[in-house]
């Protein structure tokens, strides 16, 4: 078979299929349970650490509470 | 030891390029071999200097924030390069005479174009994002930057790209790939410089002391490994002599169109898009002092954006020799990418629910909103532009213009700039800004400018396209080319005063970060050590 035509068939099944299922599964993933947790803390992981590197996840832990976002 | 290996190399490069120069086959060719003596022996002196000294030692526990203090007056500077040099072509655009005689052939209109393009691009553009990813990375990641001296490499290296990209352009060497205008060499070089980027920013990632990696990282590594793939792959050709600029590229005809424009678009939405948001992600949430609206809708916007981009290229040649099939391709995922860039511009805005008010108060804020609004329209005009009925008219219309401006200076720029004025007073310490009323003017100047600019080639491209397209009962078209041209005068001085205005702006930003470093009070540093107000 030629390269073309067989990376031609990869590319327009098995691979289109592999994107598709990788795609979808990155947005179950997002929506895990449990990651609002991660998440919150990940997002406000950017008010730690302004001037200096320090030791990394000291910050106070949001824990997942609502108010959070209110803080500083 | 390690000095003396400096020295040789350095001394080698010196010599290897004065045989070359002496050897050019042409002027551009000559001419970067004299700017990489130049380079090369400033650096051989400044080591030589240096021998013997005591190595200073590297506190681990400090974030290296010298090549980003650099990285943020090169793009001050290159952003009012840029933004001349436009100014420039806009008038020339609407004064043909100002393509004078006596510069003809390297500062007329077709010289001066890829160096703005790429001033603004690639050097106002490209040392924000270095500056700003060295950055959001460290204080991320809660670690100093990985790779010791090279992050110095990454900042000098790339100011030498820039210089040799734009002497070979006003001396016309040139691709005449848009967006990859620069020949071989100058890509070799780049290519060197950005693996070393590459190398810094991963290497801080591994070393991180957070256990996440912050959303906005994941765009910049977006960003830095999409331009390599792109860079590489558009680039493929071969020198026609190792002592000339001049080189043939390997791909030919439609197949090279179609990776032209794969490079170029994916430029847009990696390199003006991807990195930039980036931007978005850290310097609004630090600015309004909140974390972003929705961290689970950034990862959706990162993914989904990646994966829509990268097949969007082909709307750049619709009713050409490309297939039909890969056209509508190209339509079909520009359509859909409305979602993620309006799902980002969303969560952006929303960033600031709860917080509206400092919208009155800090306009450097304004300036980000702005931006991010500029982001949503951009994204929505793309998208309508890339329909197959659409394209018809606007294609080859200033419409294409107007799109792309209303992009780069209000979503870019002003990103930008707000990043800078977020940047500048961290670096060096301040208080704060030195004035928030040139921050004011700066804003109103520029979001003045840039509605003119789009407004004015609204009309005009709209109207060109129009106009050609009009045909009489006999079905012969009504107007000639020169119709056109001469129907689009006013909004042509309209277009360049609009640009003299976001110019005049960053002429303003500059003045103010400098009496910023030089004329404000100090930061009192005890504030670092106190606890989190949380």
């Amino acid at each position: 078979m030629e390269t073309y035509t067989w990376l031609r068939t990869f590319a327009d099944s098995w691979h289109l299929l592999f994107m598709f299922l990788f795609f979808i599964g990155v947005f179950i993933f997002i929506l895990r349970p449990g990651s609002k947790k991660v998440h919150e803390d990940t997002a406000n992981m950017i008010f730690r650490n302004d001037d200096k590197p320090g030791g990394g996840n000291t910050g106070p832990s949001t824990g997942g509470r609502k108010d959070s976002k209110e803080a500083r | 030891m390690w000095d003396y290996v400096k020295l040789a190399v350095l001394g080698l490069v010196v010599v290897v390029a004065a045989v070359a120069a002496s050897m050019a086959r042409d002027l551009a060719y000559f001419v970067h071999m004299m700017v990489i003596i130049l380079a090369a022996g400033i650096t051989f002196f400044w080591v030589l200097r240096r021998i013997g000294e005591p190595v200073p030692v590297v506190n681990q526990n400090e974030y290296m924030d010298g090549p980003i203090r650099y990285g943020v007056i090169a793009t001050a500077f290159w952003g009012v390069v840029g933004f001349l040099v436009g100014v420039v072509i806009a008038f020339q655009l609407a004064f043909p005479q100002l393509n004078f005689e006596w510069s003809q052939g390297y500062l007329n209109f077709g010289r001066l174009r890829p160096l703005h393009t790429s001033a603004v691009i690639f050097a106002f553009g490209g040392n924000a994002l270095i500056a700003t990813a060295f950055h959001v990375v460290q204080r991320t990641s809660a670690a100093r930057l990985w790779g010791g001296g090279l992050a110095w490499f990454v900042f000098w290296g790339y100011q030498l790209f820039i210089v040799m990209a734009a002497t070979g352009y006003v001396l016309g060497s040139t691709q005449a790939q848009e967006y990859a205008e620069p020949e071989w060499l100058t890509d070799l070089w780049l290519t060197i410089v950005w693996v070393a980027f590459l190398i810094v920013f991963m290497g801080t990632v591994i070393k991180r002391r957070e256990p996440h990696i912050y959303v906005a990282n994941w765009f910049y590594m977006a960003f830095i490994i999409t331009v390599a793939m792109l860079h590489l792959v558009n680039n493929v050709s071969i020198p026609v002599s190792l002592l000339g600029s001049k080189s043939v590229p390997v791909w030919s005809g439609v197949q090279s169109a179609m990776i032209q424009w794969w490079y170029g678009h994916n430029a847009v939405g990696f390199f003006l898009t991807a990195g930039f948001l980036g931007m978005m992600y850290y310097y609004i949430p630090k600015q309004a002092e909140r974390p972003v609206y929705s961290y689970k809708l950034s990862i959706m916007h990162f993914w989904a954006l990646i994966f829509l981009y990268i097949w969007a290229g082909p709307h750049h040649l619709h009713y050409t020799a490309l297939p039909d099939w890969a056209q509508t391709l190209g339509m079909t995922f520009s359509i859909m990418l409305w979602m993620p860039s309006w799902g980002g511009m969303i969560n952006g805005l929303m960033t600031l629910s709860g917080a509206w008010d400092k919208l009155r108060t800090d306009p450097i804020i304004r300036m980000m909103v702005v931006a991010v609004g500029f982001y949503g329209m951009a994204t929505f005009e793309g998208p309508m532009m890339s329909i197959k009925t659409v394209n018809s008219l606007s294609h080859y219309t200033d419409w294409t213009i107007g799109h792309v401006h209303s992009g780069a200076l209000g979503w870019n720029g002003m990103i930008t700039f707000g990043a800078l004025y977020y940047l500048v007073p961290k670096l060096w310490q301040r208080e704060g800004l030195y004035s928030l009323k040139l921050v004011s003017w700066h804003f109103w100047l520029a979001t003045i400018g840039i509605v003119l600019y789009a407004a004015s080639m609204w009309v005009t491209g709209i109207m060109e396209g129009l106009m050609w397209r009009e045909v009489d009962a006999q079905g012969f078209l009504v107007n000639s080319f020169a119709d056109t041209v001469a129907a689009k005068f006013p909004m042509y001085v309209v277009r360049a005063l609009g640009g003299t205005l976001f110019l005049l702006g960053a002429i303003i930003m500059c003045y103010n970060l400098w009496k910023t470093v030089t004329d404000s009070p100090e930061r009192k540093p005890a504030a670092a050590a106190a606890v989190p107000a949380e």
